[in-house]
Parts: C-alpha cells; structure tokens; sequence
C-alpha cells in the first residue's frame, strides 16, 4: 500500500510541479475553443430544445480536456521515464504490476478532473445553469478519465520514442475524441456517420457526461454507462496483463 | 546460511545475439565479490537479470533463495542495484528522491537512514538541490544512496567508479568496504582492476557471455607464471641467447618475461657464464592486469 500511494503522490508532485503546462494550458486551449465556437455557432444551431448552442458545448468540451489531459498524464510520464532511463527506479523495487497499474491511472484521473474542473470554472462567464444529475458527471468522468489513463499507459510502455506516442495520440486520441459529438448532437450527422459514431466509445463518455448537465442525451444514459464501464473494465484487465508480464519494460 | 546470489544455467538472447550463455555462479553472504570482463561481455545484462530489469530466456536466478521471476517482491527486498548508466528524474531534489525510493520499498519513516547515506556520501549540503543541478560524480552518489535506502542484504554496483574522480572514488571505496564488513554482499563490475585486485575476495571474469575464470583473487595472481624480472647489467650485457625473453631495455637495465620461476636459476646461470656482472635484480609480481589480458587474449585464439 505504502509502494503504491507513494508512486501515485510522485505521479501527482510530477505534473503539479509543472502545473502551468499540465492544468493552466489545457484550460486555456479550452477555452479558446469555447470561445470560438460558441461565438460563430451559437446563433445557428439549437441541439436541444431549450438548450443554447453554447450551453451544449462545455460539457462536451470539459470532458474532452478531460480525456485528453488522463492520457496525456500516464503516457507522457511513462514515455519520459522510459527514454531518460529513470524507469529503472520503479522498476527495481517490489512494487506490483496493481501498485503500478493504480498509481498512474489514478495520478491520471486526478489531472484529467483538475483540468475538468478549470475549464468549468473559466466557463462561468456564460452563466451556465448548474448539472441536474451531477452524479451521473461525475461516474461517467470517472470512467471516461479511467479509460483514457489505461490507453496512455498502454500507449507510454508500448512507445519507444516520442514520435510513436505523438502518432498514438494523433492518429487514434484525437479522431476520436473530435468525432465523438463534442461539437454537435449526433442527430444532427447523415445516417451512415451516425452509425459509426456508435461505434466510438468516447460518444458514450461524452453523452452521458452531458446526460449530467441537461437529463437530455442522444441514447440513453444507462446503456451508455454499460458500455464505458466495460470498456474500462476490458482495458484495465489488458493493461495489468501487460504489466503483469513486463511487457517492453522487462526485455 | 543461504548463499547471496545463486545463478544456474541461464541464458539470454538479443534478437540473434546470446549475450549470455548457460552462466553458473553462486556468491556466498558476506562475499566481496568482482565481475571483470571487456566491454560487451554480458556484465550488465547479467546485473539486469539479477534486478528483474530482463528476464532470462533459460534457467533461474535466486537472491537469498529466492527467484528473482517467481519471489520477485522478496527478492528485490534483498538487493540494491546501482545502475551502470546515470539516470535522475529531473522532477526531484536528491532528498525528494530517496523518500520518494524508500516509499517505494514500503518504507515511510525513512530520515534517519536518508540522512545518515547523505552524510556517509558527502552529499548533506546538496540535499535540497534538485538533481538536475549535480555534477556526474554526485548524480552517482546519489544512485548509490538510492540503492541502499532499504539497506538491502546483497548490493550489485555496475561500475560505480567510472567517471568518479580520484578523491571521490576513495570516498566510495571506504563507504563500499564498510558495509562489507558489516556483512553485506558486494558485487560489482570496474574496468580498474587495480581496484578490483585490492578489494575483492573472489573474481570471475565473463567474456561473450561465459565465464573464463572464477577464483579468489589469490589463487587467481598465484597461478599466473609469468613475471617480470628486472635485471641491470654491466657494460658487458645481455647475453645473445637471452634476447628472446627481453621485453624492453632501459639504458643497462633490462626487463626480461620470465616464464616461471624455475627458469630464474637457468637465466641467472647463463649470465654467469657470459661473464656478466649483474649490479641489480628485481622480481615484478603480476597484477590482475597481466592476468585479465592473458586470459581475454587467450581466449580470443580458441
Ligand atoms: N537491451 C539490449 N538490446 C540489444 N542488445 C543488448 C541489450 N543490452 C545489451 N545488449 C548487447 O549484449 C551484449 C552484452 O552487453 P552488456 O551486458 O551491456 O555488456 P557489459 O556490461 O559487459 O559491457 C552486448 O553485445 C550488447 O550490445
Ligand atoms: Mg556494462
């Protein structure tokens, strides 16, 4: 127990002591997005009834920092320990492929709500009426911040280099976080992108975390639920096999 | 007693590389113990087999009794590896890192320890400076405080003398030979073998992976032969029927390979006869050196 919260508090030290490029930059990417958008859009479309287009937006675009920033956190540390070497200080000590598992999924869940937390809060200047299932935010930021810590742990111990976890990022991440309804309802897409949205997990984490804000989402929140936490589920178990066996960390 | 580190028949490959192949080794607890070897021996990956760091493609390695695969949590417990390369995160100051390493070995109320190594490593003064800001030397010391915070039984250091400078490497030496004699288990690898021939009970020396010798440090320098012998003549000079066994001369004093020492009585004889008056006479003892290049070179022609 001691093995693991100690790695989980260096994983936080690690990007609390570059805050501003870990929390304050993402916020501020954010919000220009926000501010964008909203601006060009908002006078057009009108996603719910009685919801505007801005209002619509920050959910979608909190949980994509979200998701963004827990990849970010795991690959990034393990991809940094990796080529300076200092990997070996984790690995030299008794700690279990769970300790190691744990510590930089929930280091990566922390950053990726910390972030969250910011853009919501620099949001603000909207006025935006408070969730009505904040529960259901939090659950599904959970596991949507979970899933993404798995995929950067995966992603940081199969890397070799850093151009193979920009490629990781920018090739798979990315897509699918923009194409997952951030910016639109997928009601509003043809019927054949409308199908394949379905199957994006990052659709389910995104709806059902607006499911929190409005009680209005494109399907249903439990099935969406259903579908996230299996998701998280599956990818925990792949990626403590993948520790398990030392898998690129023990040649 | 249980031996410190068993290895039995273990191999590794790199791709079509066997860097290590079929080693057999056991150091017992309390050993002073030096793996020699040229550059790309398996030195280090041997190390790295010993940490976890790889695992072998065959056969097994114990720490204490036990397997550093399958007891993997008892096994690292007992031992400290400090490594060949110098590595820091960048992140911490050096008292951060050692709490930061204790914690991970399970241990949280570690100071008094962490103060005594930084003490002990004359590193009390850098303590709060972060480790980007250290010379390699300290860096190095720092690793070596960090594979002891949890005063491991068996301590392996890969080469801990390189690039260290002279004064320091005595620190070391002096810090290495105390916890010897507290009963820890040293192993290490150095490319100084003065240093290896004054302070280590016990050498194997590994090459493409095998190992080519294994004995005390003793009987290792009393099987070696060849010595030199140092000889100044008077102008009359060396014999002709000696010139095979001259190494180098210097003005009249001539250094000569000396095969073993039966043959002293037979040049000594010789020179008698040329009539030459021999005005000084000194034997050189081998060193390691001698021995490691004749056993590599040796090697080299089978
Ligand atoms: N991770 C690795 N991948 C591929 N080859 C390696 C790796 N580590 C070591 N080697 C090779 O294995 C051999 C032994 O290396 P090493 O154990 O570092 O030797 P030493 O420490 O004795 O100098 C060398 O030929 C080296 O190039
Ligand atoms: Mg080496």
């Amino acid at each position: 127990m001691i093995g693991f919260s100690t790695l989980f508090y260096k994983e936080l030290l690690r990007f609390w002591k570059v805050s501003f490029q870990t929390v304050l930059a993402p916020v501020l990417t954010t919000l220009l997005y926000l501010l964008i958008f909203s601006y060009v859009l908002s006078k057009r479309i009108e996603v719910y009834p009685g919801v505007s287009y801005t209002a619509f937006l920050i959910p979608g675009l909190v949980m994509m920092s979200m998701l963004q920033n827990s990849f970010a956190n795991s690959s990034s540390s393990l991809i940094q320990s990796k080529v300076t070497g200092n990997i070996v200080f984790v690995l030299l000590p008794p700690l279990s492929a769970m300790d190691f598992f744990g510590a930089y999924l929930a280091a990566s869940v922390v950053r990726g709500f910390m972030v969250g937390l910011g853009v919501l809060l620099v949001a603000q200047i909207y006025a935006l009426t408070p969730p009505v299932h904040i529960f259901w935010a939090i659950v599904f930021g959970l596991f949507g911040c979970g899933i993404l810590g798995c995929l950067g742990i995966i992603a940081g111990v199969w890397a070799e280099k850093f151009d193979q976890l920009a490629a990781f990022q920018n090739f798979i991440i990315v897509p699918l976080s923009f194409l997952s309804g951030v910016f639109y309802s997928i009601h509003s897409l043809p019927p054949f992108w409308r199908q394949m949205s379905r199957f994006n997990p990052f659709f389910y984490m995104i709806d059902g975390f607006r499911y929190g804000f409005f009680g209005l989402s494109d399907v249903a929140p439990q099935q969406s639920l259903l579908i996230v936490a299996a998701s998280f589920l599956g990818l925990s178990a792949l990626t403590i096999g993948l520790i398990h066996r030392g898998y690129k960390l023990r040649g | 007693m249980t031996t410190a580190i068993e290895i039995s028949g273990v191999h590794k490959h790199f791709g079509s590389l066997h860097a290590l192949r079929g080693l057999d080794l056991t150091i017992e607890q309390g050993e002073f113990f030096a793996l020699l070897g040229p550059n790309g021996a398996g030195k280090s990956t041997l190390i790295s087999l010993l940490a976890g760091l790889l695992r072998p493609d065959q056969g097994y390695l114990r720490v204490l009794g036990h397997d550093v695969v399958r007891d993997y949590r008892l096994a690292r417990r007992s031992l400290g590896v400090v490594p060949q390369e110098i590595v820091y995160d960048p992140f911490f100051t050096v008292r951060e890192t050692l709490l930061i390493q204790s914690g991970y070995y399970g241990l949280r109320h570690n100071d008094a320890w962490i103060n005594t190594l930084l003490e002990r490593l004359d590193l009390s003064d850098k303590a709060d400076v972060n480790m980007r800001a250290l010379s390699g030397g300290m860096k190095r010391r720092v690793l070596v405080a960090q594979a002891l915070v949890h005063r491991p039984e068996v301590i392996v250091l890969d080469e801990p003398t390189a690039g260290v400078d002279v004064e320091l490497r005595q620190t070391l030496w002096a810090f290495i030979q105390n916890l010897n004699s507290q009963g820890h288990t040293i192993v290490l690898t150095t490319h100084y073998l003065e240093e290896a021939q004054e302070f280590c009970q016990r050498i194997a020396m590994l090459k493409q992976g095998q190992i080519v010798a294994l004995d005390t440090t003793q009987n290792l320098l009393a099987s070696f032969e060849r010595r030199e012998l140092r000889l100044a003549l008077d102008s009359a000079g060396l014999p002709e029927s000696l010139r095979p066994l001259l190494r180098r001369s210097i003005g009249s004093t001539h250094i000569l390979d000396l095969p073993s020492l039966g043959c002293l009585e037979e040049i000594l004889g010789i020179i008698r006869q040329s009539g030459a008056q021999i005005e000084d006479l000194s034997l050189v003892e081998p060193d390691l050196e001698d021995i490691f290049v004749s056993i590599m070179s040796e090697q080299a022609s089978v």
